[in-house]
Order: C-alpha cells, then structure tokens, then sequence
C-alpha cells in the first residue's frame, strides 16, 4: 500500500512533466512550462477522485507525505550545491540585476493581494 | 584515506541524507539557542547549506557548491531538480483545488507582470552601468527573471558569454535573495494565506528561492506558490526572446 502511495505521485510526477516538456517543445523554447504545476493538479485531482471511490487507504497517503517531509531537507541540500560563489563574484551589476528586480515586484504583492478573491 | 572517499562518492546520496542531517540537527540547536525560536531551523538550515556552498566554491572554484568536494557528490543527487521537484509535488497532496482556481485568474496576472517587471528593471539596471545593445539588455533583463531565462535568451540572440555569466549571476543572486529574504519579509507583505502565497509566486518566480523560501515561512503556503512559480520561466523563456526583445530592438 505504501508504495502504491509513491507510485501514484511517481505517476502524475512523470505525467506532468512530459506535459510540461511537450508544451515547451509546442511553443519552441527550451524550457519546461508548468510540469511541476500540471504535476501537481494531477495528484490533488487523482487524490480526490480515488476518496470518493473509497480507494485511497491512508497507508497511500503516508508514501506521499513521506515526500513532502522530506521536501525541507532537499532544499538544504539543493542549497548547498548552489553556484553562491558566482553570485557574488560578478560584480556590482549582476548584484544589482538580482536585487532591485525582486523589490520592485515586491512592491506590488499589497496591491495584488487586494484584488485576490477572498475565501 | 583514498578508499573512504570513493566508498562516499559511491554511497553519495545516503552520505548526503546523513550530513544533511546532522546540518539540520546544528541549525535547530542555533534556532533554539541563539534566536530563541525566533528565526526558524529550517531558515537557519536553508542559511547554513548556502554558506557551505559559498566556501566550497571558494576552494574547488566550480559550480555545484559542495558536490564540488571529494566525497561530497551525492548532494548533486538529493539537492538536484529531480528529488526537488519529486517533493514539491508531493506536497500539494491536501492541498485546496478550490482555492487554486479560485485565485488562478490573479496568479497568471502576478505571473505576467513578475516577468515584465523583472526584465524592465533588469534592463534599466544594466542600461545605467552603460550597457546600450538591446541583445545584452534583453539578456541581463531576462537573467533578471531567473537564471534559466537569462541564458535561454542570450543563447537564442547571440549574447556574448560574459553577457551571460551576467545574466545567471544576476538570476542566482534572485534566487537567493528570495530564499532568506521570504521569511523575513513575509509578516510585512501579509504573505499568510494560499491565496497571497500563489501571487507571491507568480511575482518572484525563482521556483528553487520561491520554494525555499515559504518553507523556511510555513510550509502549508509551499505548494501554492510553487503552483504559479513553475509556470514564470516557461514564460520568461516564451517572452523575452521574442516580445520583449522586439520592444527592446525598437528602443535602442
């Protein structure tokens, strides 16, 4: 059952991104578009069509929230395997180009929050 | 010595889960003792693996952080897209469809002006420190958006390749920057709810930073601001090579 849990994200892992990939290949840049997100939607999706059917047993569920407890301990190992030394060895342009960016989109989270429908 | 170190590099990623967490086990004792609580362990971790990998730069002068070191490699495996985005799927697993759809509208806006605004002060930025050809201002400007972009775009338009370091210089130094700035920042801009989360990533984009960063926040936001941020560089790739570069190629 555990690893039915696994598999089942295995699934909508590989399902959305070979459709993140192929809409990337369709639209002609070297990028994946939204595979994660599709990835994503599949799993909340498939998720709560099995409940419904009555098939989704908890022990699936603790393969998949096995992950994403694992999630914070990735970061720290993707963190630590970061280009750091190139971010700050490129000079004052490549410093300013990163930081103003994200402080003026920073800006406009008030403003865009407002208009977000409320729950 | 010799035989430890290939024994580690062959065992890499069950090295990389014991040294991951004994930086944990350090980080929460920091968090505890040093910052009362205040500053969570997961920050501190976060913090204390983008350290490391500034000082392993610094001794092996390549790219991988501390995957660079001898013994070290298995961090490429656990800390590389596969494992990272395995996980962020995971955790949409109870996530709330209904709330996605609800605010899906305003997160492609966020999504659209996120990679607009980045490229535009990206641009006005390299423009001011004298750079005036509109194929290294359109690649700096999308360098801006995420590291990804920056060298897609510059490679597309024949940018040259200092250009470029630029570029994926300026998208690191974001990527960053949104990883432990997000939890700093986060009370002031009411990041708190899906909703705020989903603009958030929409706006930064940098899925690694963006993901990072709202784990180190609450990690209940995670799976709703990576929804919108991995959209951002599919469309940074789509647009600044061809609209933006055209508005910029009509400019200069």
């Amino acid at each position: 059952m555990l690893l039915r849990g696994v598999a089942l994200l295995a699934a909508c892992f590989v399902a959305g991104q070979i459709l993140g990939e192929t809409l990337g290949r369709l639209l002609g840049i070297q990028a994946n578009v939204g595979g994660v997100g599709f990835a994503m939607l599949f799993l909340i999706l498939s998720q709560n069509e099995l409940e419904k059917r009555g098939l989704f047993h908890l022990e699936m569920g603790e393969g998949v929230t096995f992950w994403s407890k694992m999630y914070i301990p990735i970061i720290v190992a993707m963190s630590s395997v970061q280009n750091v030394r190139v971010a700050f060895s490129n000079g004052l342009l490549a410093l300013l180009a990163g930081i103003l960016p994200v402080l003026a989109c920073l800006a406009l989270m008030p403003l865009l929050s407002k208009l977000a429908p409320k729950e | 010595m010799e035989y430890i170190i290939t024994f580690l590099d062959k065992n890499g990623l069950v090295f990389a889960f014991l040294v991951t967490g004994i930086i944990m086990y350090f980080s929460e004792g920091i968090s505890k003792t040093l910052t009362r609580g205040k500053i969570p362990g997961s920050a501190i971790s976060i913090f204390m693996g983008l350290v490391l990998a500034y000082f392993a730069g610094l001794l092996t002068l390549g790219k991988k952080g501390i995957a660079d070191l001898p013994g070290f490699s298995g961090f490429e495996i656990m800390g590389g897209a596969m494992f990272r985005d395995f996980a962020i799927v995971s955790t949409a697993m109870g996530a709330s469809f209904a709330i996605i759809k609800k605010t899906g509208p305003i997160g492609i806006l966020s999504l659209f002006l996120g990679v607009i605004i980045s490229f535009v002060v990206g641009a006005i930025i390299a423009y001011s420190m004298g750079i005036t050809d509109a194929e290294s201002l359109t690649t700096i400007g999308a360098g801006a958006c995420t590291f990804v972009v920056g060298p897609v775009t510059g490679t597309a338009l024949g940018a040259s390749s200092d250009i470029i370091a630029i570029s994926i210089a300026a998208g690191v130094v974001k990527s960053i920057l949104v990883t432990i700035g997000t939890p700093l920042i986060a009370p002031y801009i009411g990041l708190k709810t899906p909703q705020s989360a989903m603009i958030f990533g929409g706006l930064m984009g940098t899925t690694s930073g963006t993901a990072a960063g709202l784990a180190a926040t609450d990690p209940k936001l995670v799976p709703y601001g990576a929804m919108t941020a991995t959209f951002y560089t599919g469309l940074g790739c789509l647009l600044c090579p061809s609209v933006l570069y055209f508005v910029m190629r009509a400019i200069f």
